[in-house]
């Protein structure tokens, strides 16, 4: 429970950073943002929190259930815009699938095989 | 009995949805070709639509749900953070992937919208859906989409990222553990990462610290982006 007081504390700062700064950057993710700096700052330290976020992350899917039953409200003008939705759905993730995986495959040649701890720097 | 008044309590959404995940979770255990979220959402669909209760009911419980994206987006730091050693080892290869990854898929995804005469509202809900669906709903909000339908198209491309990528990676020469956990943490965000984790931890890893990167970097690419939407 300790770890999902400290998951919800890092999702609230989110929200007031987000007001508070003026980011237009969603809550959520200015919380991850916090949240990681905190981990690598050791802040906070990992076994407060692994747990809960493993059950979290685990079972994430759940958390979008009652978006996906929400689409009965959409079906009109998902029917509506039919084409352009599956045309630009399945050509974007194949783009994206395949810059992201063409450029990091490339990219990752280069990088030291072993993790030696001068040329691990050097790629930072 | 006011069976509305039932319909209308939180309990009712909560219980429903908890219930038949748990449910479509065994299922899929059983036969791994059912995809649990298509499972659960469409039970719950032909049970509202059957009993003929409004979505507006069970949306009392259903926000209690969806209330818990908040701190699970949170926690993707930990496998971020766990995964350090092997990620500053291809940090520069993971990045430039991500980055131009998410580039594409967003100028990708509008472009296609707008040649097939999509709406801007389509194009703001669109734009972002290659990342986890906690964020692309987020900002689809922001950019005067619909948050609802984000969602779905969220799930959709993951579950074509996920049932089409490796094979089509392969096919296409792009092999290994790092690339392959990059193109699918990019493109199809859980979904994908679920379904890559499978066959290989370290692609799992990969393709979390990909997503969690995809979900960042598309935050940050759509900060010029708003002020053209609205």
């Amino acid at each position: 429970m300790a770890g999902f007081a400290v998951l919800l504390g890092f999702n609230l700062l989110g929200l007031v950073a987000e007001h508070a700064l003026r980011i237009p950057i969603p809550g959520n993710v200015l919380g991850l943002i916090l949240f990681t700096a905190s981990l690598f700052l050791r802040l906070v330290k990992l076994e407060w929190v692994e747990r809960s976020a493993e059950l979290l992350t685990r079972h994430m899917m759940l958390f979008f259930v009652p978006f996906i039953v929400g689409t009965i409200a959409f079906l009109p003008m998902l029917r509506e815009n039919g084409l352009a939705i599956i045309v630009s759905l399945v050509g974007s993730t194949l783009l994206v699938m395949l810059v992201a995986g063409g450029v990091a495959a490339r990219v990752g040649r280069s990088a030291p095989q072993e993790p030696v701890s001068g040329s691990a720097e050097e790629s930072l | 009995m006011n069976l509305q008044a039932i319909y209308g309590h939180p309990l009712f959404g909560v219980t429903v949805t908890v219930g038949a995940y748990v449910i479509a979770l065994k299922v899929h255990g059983k036969r791994k070709s059912i995809h649990p979220l298509f499972l659960c959402s469409g039970a719950i669909i032909a049970l509202l639509l059957l009993l003929d209760i409004p979505y507006d009911s069970y949306r009392a419980g259903g926000d209690l749900i969806t209330f818990f994206l908040g701190p699970a987006t949170v926690a993707l730091g930990v496998p971020l953070y766990k995964q350090r050693v092997f990620l500053r080892r291809y940090f520069a290869a993971i990045v430039s992937g991500v980055t131009l990854g998410s580039v594409s898929g967003i100028a990708g995804a509008g472009l296609l919208v707008w040649l097939m005469g999509g709406s801007r509202e389509l194009m703001a809900t669109m734009m972002p859906k290659s990342v986890s669906s906690a964020i692309s709903v987020e900002i689809a909000r922001q950019a005067g989409g619909i948050p609802e339908l984000a969602a779905v198209l969220t799930v959709l491309t993951g579950l074509l990222g996920s049932m089409v990528g490796p094979a089509l990676l392969r096919r296409l020469g792009i092999s290994g553990d790092m690339p392959i956990g990059v193109a699918i943490g990019t493109s199809s965000h859980g979904i994908g990462t679920g379904r890559v984790i499978r066959d290989s931890e370290l692609q799992g890893s990969v393709s979390g610290v990909s997503m969690a990167l995809a979900g960042i970097v598309t935050s940050l690419l759509f900060i010029p982006l708003y002020g053209w939407f609205h």
